[in-house]
């Protein structure tokens, strides 16, 4: 069963332990001075925004067809079957597609290392493997980050929006957004407050490029075999037109004796 | 005939600075990574070394194939005596595009990786595989240049003899990869601005690519008219000028019809950030050569044919780095200029194209023996008779003055 996490944003009261966990979950380093800080980078994989009273928490949302795995082309990415997208350094060649992919804008760059990697949360896939939950769900105090059954989150977050509808927007981010997502939001307030995007499309973002490359195949013996035949035409008629020259020389040498 | 020495001695001193600043900012790039070489970031993952480097390297390049299609497979003799200047563009293209990369990626030294860690779902496993196979190809396909000058006229005639196969192979793997190109960016839908995302971006991408081809070989031409004192081959130049027409007419109406049916025609007049740079990529690349070339007084001259191809490469040119940054710049909510340490490597590179085309121009047998010298020529090369570029040389004059 695919697993998933579903944040409720008007659960959350902004503690950041999130942040926290995660940080030492993934070795980063963490400080008031990075607290601050409302963007991810490679060096913070979530991290809580604040706006006015509403907070809204940013991390990988682990597509269920993912945009960045699809384009990576040695594999480096992978979407597993657990849920998490995870990320394996030694393959990765550093070509940064996956960045200029995502339509969330996750992954991030060690921009300031001489050998650099991405940075993105993996939704702590070693803990999921283990049949553990997530750092940040774990340390959640007041059960605004969950992690679960990504069917029984979806299930459980429509039940929140129908017994509630007055507090909750009538929206589960990540349900279908680009093919639907691992990680589910709810909000009291429009998620583009928060800077996600909710114009993107319900198709998942892979099938764009696949249905172009999944031509190729097939493209391949046809084009391959009409160049051929296009030299084979034209330069028959070449063959045919040096043969006539020479009868014709033959026949007026002929003629001329 | 002669080249005037001031000239020479001005562009040697440029080159030589070009090559110093580019080496002390390859140390940079290497030894203080990515973030202290370039204004990448996480919002820019890619830039101008990928949007110049990469995008416009790789189709500027486009001439070889253009031209080995149409001499090799559409039997057009008269383009003969320009193929190989187009067949060494393109090989050194290629070459620099792939030294670039070296620049751009991350870690460049696992570039090798797509060879056994294979995911055919990525647009950019393709593009790296046929990026690599068609760098080999054109290695064979200059190899014949190389043979000839050092007189290995049995391993010439071997390579002669399997050409054909390599010329097909050639014309597929640029087909693919040109196109390419632009599948990588339909990936992005949410991202890329509605001028540039459009479903047949692998279309235009491969039009533009036959266009820059043509453009660039009446580019180079003019080029070594001027600095090689090679006399102008100016009804070849005529002929493909023709061609750009019809070619840059195709991708016009093929981008009105593309902007009409996804019903953005409107967007053209309003302004905005990415409409300037629409228009400008638009009024070069296209309307401004084709206007030109419908001239048939332009058309004629050397000078007009010239002028033109240059806008169309700037056009196209602003086209790739449009794609690249202009269009997903208010997408990700910043602007990207690069850093002068990027400016100078990709200036590294360009410099780099220029000099080693001067090289190999002056040394290697790039392009066909002048007239007097063709007897001699046929002499020296074994089974020459039967080999079409002398044959055909002869026969380009004469095929062509009755047009």
């Amino acid at each position: 069963m695919s697993k998933g996490i579903l944040y409720d944003a008007t659960k959350c009261i902004g503690c950041r332990q999130c942040e926290q966990a995660c940080a030492t979950e993934n070795g980063l380093p963490y400080d008031d001075k990075i607290a601050a800080q409302e963007l991810t980078s490679a060096h913070k994989l979530t991290t809580v925004v604040t706006k006015d009273d509403k907070f809204m928490r940013r991390l990988c949302m682990h597509c269920e067809d993912p945009a960045c795995a699809s384009v990576c082309p040695v594999g480096a990415l992978k979407k597993t079957a657990l849920g998490p997208v995870t990320y394996d350094k030694s393959k990765c060649m550093g070509c940064r597609y996956c960045m200029a992919a995502c339509p969330f804008g996750v992954p991030k760059y060690e921009w300031e290392k001489a050998i650099p990697g991405v940075r993105k949360c993996i939704m702590c896939s070693k803990r999921v493997a283990a049949g553990k939950q997530t750092a940040c769900a774990e340390i959640c105090p007041v059960g605004a980050t969950i992690f679960g059954d990504r069917e029984a989150l979806l299930e459980e977050a429509k039940k929140r929006i129908h017994d509630n509808p007055g507090t909750y927007l009538n929206h589960i981010f990540g349900e279908t957004e680009v093919g639907g997502t691992s990680v589910m939001l709810l909000s009291s307030v429009p998620f583009n407050n928060f800077g996600l995007k909710t114009d993107l499309t319900e198709r998942a973002l892979p099938l764009y490029t696949y249905q172009v490359l999944s031509r190729i195949p097939d493209f391949i013996p046809l084009f391959g075999t009409m160049l051929g035949g296009i030299y084979w035409i034209t330069h028959r008629r070449e063959d045919v037109a040096k043969a006539e020259a020479q009868e014709k020389a033959n026949h007026d040498k002929g003629g001329a004796e | 005939m002669t080249v005037p020495r001031m000239r020479f001695t001005f562009w040697k001193a440029v080159f030589l600075v070009i090559m110093v600043a580019g080496v002390y900012c390859t140390f940079i790039r290497f030894f203080r990574g990515l973030g202290a070489s370039t204004n990448l970031s996480d919002q820019f993952p890619w830039g101008l070394w990928i949007g110049f480097d990469v995008m416009c390297g790789v189709m500027l390049a486009a001439g070889g194939f253009t031209l080995t299609a149409a001499v090799e497979i559409f039997n057009i003799k008269r383009f003969h005596s320009i193929v190989r200047p187009t067949i060494l563009t393109a090989f050194l293209g290629y070459l620099l595009v792939c030294a670039a990369l070296m620049y751009d990626l991350g870690l460049p030294w696992n570039i090798w990786h797509p060879l056994i860690m294979r995911n055919p779902h990525s647009v950019m496993f393709e593009v790296a595989y046929c990026v690599m196979l068609y760098t080999t190809v054109l290695a064979l396909e200059f190899s014949p240049i190389v043979l000839e000058h050092f007189k290995l006229h049995r391993a010439l005639k071997i390579v002669r003899s399997v050409m054909v196969v390599f010329v097909i192979l050639g014309v597929l793997l640029s087909t693919l990869h040109q196109s390419s190109l632009g599948t990588l960016y339909l990936i992005m839908p949410n991202k890329l601005h509605p001028f540039w995302y459009s479903p047949l971006l692998p279309v235009f991408f491969f039009l533009s690519a036959i266009a820059v081809g043509l453009a660039m070989t009446i580019f180079e031409s003019s080029m070594s008219s001027k600095y090689f004192g090679r006399e102008l081959e100016l009804p070849i130049l005529r002929d493909l000028g023709r061609v750009l027409v019809v070619v840059l007419a195709l991708y016009g109406i093929l981008k009105f019809e593309d902007f009409y049916h996804r019903g953005i025609l409107g967007l053209v007049f309003k302004p905005s950030y990415e409409q300037r740079f629409f228009l400008l990529e638009i009024f070069l690349s296209v309307l401004i050569p084709l206007a030109m070339l419908l001239v048939p007084k332009i058309r004629e001259s050397a000078q007009g044919l010239y002028l033109a191809a240059v806008l169309c490469l700037l056009g196209f040119v602003t086209n790739r780095l449009n794609v690249a940054i202009t269009g997903v710049e208010n997408a990700v909510g910043g602007r990207y200029t690069p850093k002068w340490t990027e400016t100078v490597i990709t200036a590294m590179f360009v410099a780099l194209g220029f000099a080693i085309f001067g090289l190999a121009a002056k040394y290697l047998p790039i392009f066909p023996e002048e007239k007097a010298h063709l007897p001699a020529l046929r002499e020296s090369v074994e089974g020459a008779a039967s080999d079409p570029a002398l044959v055909v040389s002869e026969l380009a004059v004469p095929v062509h003055a009755g047009d």
